[in-house]
Parts: C-alpha cells; sequence; structure tokens
C-alpha cells in the first residue's frame, strides 16, 4: 500500500513508533471540549485504538494505537459528533486558552471567546513552519503567553475618579505592585509601577476604579529546542480588531521572510526586530 | 463624593481569619456572614499578604459591601463588611 505520509500528517495523524499505527490528534480550541465530544473520543478509542488518550501539552487530545486501515473510519465517526482532527507540521496550530473572564474571576478578558474567533480565523493556515498562537486572561499567566510565536495577555487599562472613591483602602492592598498609597484624604498612583492587572477596578466597592478590558500581544515566542520568552512591542489593545490587524501583519511578515523549516522568532531576528515592530505597529496602529 | 467608612463604622460582629490559608480565609469569612442580618456590618481580622489581597476581592464578587480596610500594623487587617447578599 502507498501511504501518503504528508497528507496523513497534515490531517493531524502521527506516525508512531509501531508499524502501521498512527496517534490520531484532535482538534480542541482553548482547551473546551463537550461532555457529548469527550465520550465521542472516548468510545473511539475504545474501538480503534487500545482504549487510552493521551492529553498532550498544549491542551490537544491525541487517540494513539489507530491502525492506518481504520484512518478514514475514525475520523468519520468522530465527525459525526462534532470532533475534527487537528493538524500538525507547518501550519498554525491549535489555540490554547485558559477559562478566563467567562469564569475565572482574575479573568480580564474573554478567552474563550477570543481563542475560537483566532482558531476560525488561522487554524491550520500554512506557514513556513508551526505557529502557536496562546491566550491567557490575566497577569497571572496560568495560559504561559509568553511561549507561543504570538501570546495574548489580559489586562486591565485602568482609571480612577475622585468623586466616587470613599479611600476605603482596598485597592492599595490588592495591587501586588505597591502602585497605590491611600490616606485619610487622597489616593496616589505611581503609573509606573503599574501591570496593568486589573485587580484595584475588579476589587473596588464603590466603581471609582474602572477598568477597560485589554490585550497585550507577545511576538516570538517558543519553548522546545531554543527557549525564548515573546517580545511585547505594542501598547495594550483595547479594539479586538486592532488585535487581529497585528495578528495578520505578523503571520503575512512570517510568510514574507520566512524560509521553510525556520520558526517566527529566527525569521523576525533575520528580518529585523526593527522592521517587523515597524509593519506591525503600522497595521495594528494606524490603519 | 460618597460617605467616607472610617473609625466611626462600627462593626455588629467580628471575626477572624488569621489561623486559616486560602481558600479557608474566604469560606470562614463566608460562614461569618451567613450567621448575620442583611444590612449589618462584619469586621474580619486577616493575615496581611494573601488573604488581605484576596478576601475583599471575592467578597465583592459574592456581593457584599467592603466598606473599609484597616492595617492593624501588626502583620494582620481588618476588613469591615457589609452583608448584602444571601
Amino acid at each position: 500500500m502507498v501511504v501518503d505520509y504528508a497528507a496523513l500528517k497534515s490531517g493531524g495523524f502521527m506516525r508512531q513508533k509501531q508499524k502501521n499505527h498512527f496517534s490520531m490528534r484532535l482538534k480542541v480550541v482553548g482547551g473546551e471540549l463537550e461532555a457529548s465530544q469527550l465520550k465521542a473520543i472516548a468510545g473511539a478509542a475504545e474501538k480503534y485504538g487500545r482504549g487510552r488518550v493521551h492529553l498532550t501539552s498544549r491542551q490537544g487530545v491525541e487517540i494513539p494505537f489507530i491502525k492506518l486501515a481504520d484512518v478514514e473510519n475514525v475520523k468519520a465517526e468522530l465527525l459525526s459528533a462534532g470532533v475534527f482532527t487537528g493538524v500538525c507540521g507547518p501550519r498554525v496550530r491549535t489555540v490554547t486558552a485558559c477559562q478566563g473572564s467567562a469564569v475565572c474571576p482574575s479573568g480580564c478578558i474573554d478567552t474563550y471567546a477570543l481563542a475560537r474567533d483566532i482558531s476560525e480565523r488561522y487554524f491550520g493556515r500554512e506557514l513556513p513552519h508551526k505557529f502557536k498562537f496562546g491566550v491567557t486572561g490575566c497577569r497571572n499567566n496560568c495560559l504561559k503567553a509568553e511561549e507561543n510565536d504570538l501570546g495574548v495577555k489580559g489586562v486591565y487599562s485602568v482609571s480612577w475618579s475622585r468623586e466616587s472613591c470613599s479611600l476605603c483602602g482596598v485597592c492599595a492592598k490588592v495591587c501586588r505592585e505597591g502602585a497605590i498609597s491611600v490616606n485619610d484624604e487622597t489616593l496616589v498612583v505611581d503609573e509606573k509601577l503599574c501591570s496593568l492587572c486589573g485587580r484595584c477596578a475588579k476589587a473596588c466597592p464603590s466603581d471609582a476604579w474602572r477598568g477597560e478590558p485589554a490585550y497585550l500581544l507577545s511576538f516570538g515566542g517558543m519553548f522546545g529546542n531554543r527557549i525564548a520568552a515573546g517580545r511585547q512591542i505594542l501598547p495594550p489593545l483595547t479594539d479586538t480588531a486592532a488585535l487581529f490587524r497585528a495578528a495578520d501583519a505578523a503571520l503575512n511578515f512570517f510568510d514574507a521572510h520566512g524560509k521553510p523549516g525556520e520558526r517566527f522568532l529566527v525569521a523576525v531576528e533575520r528580518a529585523g526586530w526593527d522592521t517587523f515592530e515597524k509593519t506591525v505597529r503600522a497595521e495594528a496602529l494606524y490603519a | 463624593m460618597p460617605e467616607t467608612p472610617g473609625a466611626e463604622l462600627r462593626p455588629d460582629a467580628r471575626a477572624d481569619v488569621t489561623d486559616v490559608v486560602c481558600p479557608a480565609t474566604f469560606a470562614k469569612a463566608l460562614a461569618a456572614l451567613e450567621d448575620l442580618e442583611k444590612g449589618r456590618i462584619l469586621e474580619i481580622r486577616m493575615n496581611d499578604g494573601e488573604a488581605a489581597r484576596n478576601v475583599p476581592l471575592s467578597l465583592k464578587d459574592e456581593g457584599h459591601q467592603v466598606l473599609k480596610l484597616r492595617d492593624n500594623g501588626d502583620g494582620t487587617c481588618s476588613l469591615l463588611v457589609r452583608k448584602l447578599a444571601d
């Protein structure tokens, strides 16, 4: 039998050490699956695999020990339950996310919604090499935004008004950066220390602190053979359309400057961070 | 400017959560609020640090009115909170 390994791989089938066996990668967005999808996955693992799944480091699910002859049947059965195969190779990979503001009290942005939108727009897009998006809801960074080629971190753009402030002192205490001090007459903010975590606005009992959700983007992170933290080159973006303009610009830049098999960061370094920054800023901030 | 809640606010009850750590600090504070009638004020003494950073935020999320957070100067803080939610 002639086996088209490339086609198998783009469909998320990874060759195993064991001859004619594949680990089937499934599409998961933001680490979220319906119970009905989980049941279908469990059924497929029992019927076609060895009754086990592997949870990947990036919130994916794989079913190992699928036989080559069963590949199409497994795909069809899972598809009927709304489970899609994932991707490998030089493409936009699984978009990861924490639970964000939909569930987590710390969340500043709706990570699930954003992860779905990012996945909808880019998942599977072919590029010179793999490209990873990760969305984390707040400064706690449970989702490790900076280890992704493009990381998104939720913050609050905060402002304070004297009129409604009762000087209760809560914000000064909840601020981890020590940026706020309160006395009996007023409140003083050291903006240089502010991390935009938004805890002052979340905790404020009188709405004197207001917070507007914003995105902090990081570019060029990776956590494999080479380890590098993604770099922040833009101010916090309050506009989701600006985020997508920045992401479009980054992916197009990778397409234009990346050599096959070369990670995004390497392409940016060769072309120059200055050039990259100028390109992305022009698209994100002035479009 | 709204009322400045401060020393003039008198608590109707007191709770001490300095003997537990997160998340028991929040649970113990909630339990103390349960014993109170709506509109009453509870003073919660807690350790500075994790508890003082998190309990006020959590109680606001539960729908209560946080009035004042005082630093006691001995490694503890006292939070005045008015019971509003059930």
